[in-house]
């Protein structure tokens, strides 16, 4: 069964993953940047390059030439593990994920999926869960009140719509019947794309998740007015580039979990004759979903704090309990 | 494969009780709290290689996800990354050597009567820890235990919601005096 080559095609399979993740998180950057700029009626950065394409390698360049401070006080090696393991789970959250039907590549049948485990989402859930130490770590390691405050709203914030997150995917998880990644989507191309048939659960899944990765409008970890940028105050260089790379690759990712869960994740029009096609659809779909989380952030105001708790734990944690036990009787009930 | 199949087993094994260790013996509550994360998920992988995945992933959603974050909330939130010299209960540390000595003891005579287990041990098909049989299971077998735990966990609950209700009692009985 596990032979050479199919280690080197899980090998080659990681690499292409973590290549696009990084390279993606640079381009949704300036993607983020100019069509932010749009909407506030300004051009953006425009100057490196054609369009601005060259401003991520900029960006990069300038952080890596930057000075990197530890405060006095801090405890340095939590402080230098704090980013890394921010990094990793947003890295590794997209192993489940299929990008297309198996196809045949160089005379070998290749799966377009690193691993279809039969327990996928909680995958996701044990990932998503686990990227919380990062934040914590980094706000309390740095020795600054601020960045202790930050870190404690972090987690409080993400605890809190965890739960809500978790029981938005058994929406979908009912009605595939089954916890399988690509059962979900084949379950989508025979019936509809989830989004019609659970749109409660995409809501609170849309919210929930964007609360996870702490964005506008529930950015509250970094609020910039109270708490000076909130966990990662204290870190400069390559140290912040890394929370700064976890959080677009995070967005990156909750936009792919969020198209495969409800938008049918690589299905679409004559994806049965051309599989090329099915990585194509799922990339558009990520891309749009990315402008949706985008146009949220440039359309709302950051929310209160207290408010973010009540929404979280008295709105949306019940809807979503709600919409489980609703979706479930519907499903016994058909069957 | 025996082989690396032995040295990854002694890898983890030998990762789970260096973590357990460094929790006892770490003086600060953060490091403790961290050398327990790696412990769970160390113990995790031996799930995963065991052919239980699910069992795995919950328990670093339920342990690492859940409840080590939540511990490390509440160290970060009351600033008690710093435990105390002294020990809190008198005698405790020989106590536990003491209760260390038995548990040896226990480990040695398992080694050395492992043999005589009588009658092949059933092998379990790669279905057996699938989420569907643990749910099939929970809900006809262990349908009793599961309620209990269940409504154990209601009750917790509601206690802790409780718990951080502000005291009444005193402003109601002044309200009522004034009338």
């Amino acid at each position: 069964m596990i032979d050479a080559a199919l280690i080197w095609e899980w090998i080659i399979k990681s690499l292409i993953l973590i290549i696009f993740l990084t390279v993606g998180f640079m381009y949704v950057t300036v993607y983020e940047r100019r069509f932010l700029a749009r909407i506030q009626s300004r051009i953006g950065p425009n100057r490196a390059g054609p369009f601005g394409l060259l401003q991520p390698a900029a960006d990069g360049l300038k952080l890596i030439f930057k000075e990197e401070l530890i405060p006095a006080n801090a405890d340095k090696f939590i402080f230098l593990l704090a980013p890394i393991i921010t990094v990793i789970p947003a890295l590794i959250v997209l192993a489940v994920i299929p990008w297309g039907e198996a196809m045949v590549i160089f005379g070998r049948q290749v799966n377009l999926f690193i691993s279809d485990v039969n327990v996928a989402v909680v995958y996701i859930m044990a990932v998503t869960s686990i990227s919380v130490y990062g934040i914590t770590l980094a706000g309390w390691s740095s020795n600054n009140k601020y960045a202790l405050l930050g870190g404690l709203r972090a987690t409080a914030q993400m605890i809190s719509y965890e739960l809500a997150l978790g029981l938005a995917f058994m929406g979908p998880v009912v009605l595939a019947g089954s916890l399988s990644m690509v059962d979900i989507v084949r379950a989508q191309q025979s019936s509809l794309w989830y989004v019609v048939l659970q749109p409660a659960a995409f809501l609170i899944y849309f919210f929930a998740s964007i609360a996870e990765i702490n964005r506008a409008p529930f950015d509250m970890p970094e609020a910039e007015q109270e708490l000076t940028a909130g966990y990662h105050a204290e870190y400069s260089g390559m140290k912040f580039a890394l929370f700064f790379m976890a959080e677009y690759i995070k967005m990156i990712a909750i936009s792919t979990i969020g198209a495969t869960l409800f938008f049918g994740g690589f299905d679409g029009p004559f994806v049965d004759q051309i599989p090329w096609l099915g990585p194509i659809y799922l990339l558009a779909k990520v891309v749009i979903y990315l402008g949706v989380l985008i146009w949220v952030r440039a359309s709302w105001p950051r929310i209160r704090y207290d408010r973010l708790m009540q929404l979280g734990w008295k709105i949306m944690f019940p809807l979503a309990l709600l919409n489980v036990i609703i979706t479930a009787v519907v499903v016994v009930l058909v069957n | 494969m025996p082989v690396i199949g032995t040295i990854f087993y002694a890898f983890l094994a030998i990762v789970a009780v260096g973590s357990a260790l460094g929790m006892l013996i770490n003086r600060n509550a953060i490091y403790s709290a961290l050398f327990l994360v790696l412990n769970f998920a160390t113990v995790a992988v031996l799930y995963l290689a065991l052919g239980a995945p699910f069992i795995a992933l919950s328990q670093i959603t339920v342990y690492a996800g859940a409840i080590m974050v939540l511990f490390l909330f509440v160290i970060t939130l009351l600033g008690a990354e710093k435990l105390p010299g002294y020990e809190p209960i008198k005698g405790h540390r020989i106590v536990a050597i003491g209760l260390a000595f038995v548990f040896i003891a226990e480990l040695v005579l398992f080694f050395f009567f492992r043999n005589q287990v009588t009658g092949p041990i059933p092998l379990i098909g790669p279905e057996f820890a699938s989420p569907r049989n643990i749910g099939v299971l929970m809900f006809t077998e262990y349908l009793l235990p599961f309620e209990v735990v269940a409504f154990i966990l209601l009750s917790a609950t509601v206690g802790a919601i409780m718990l951080t209700k502000p005291e009444r009692k005193s402003t109601t009985k002044l309200s009522q005096q004034q009338d």
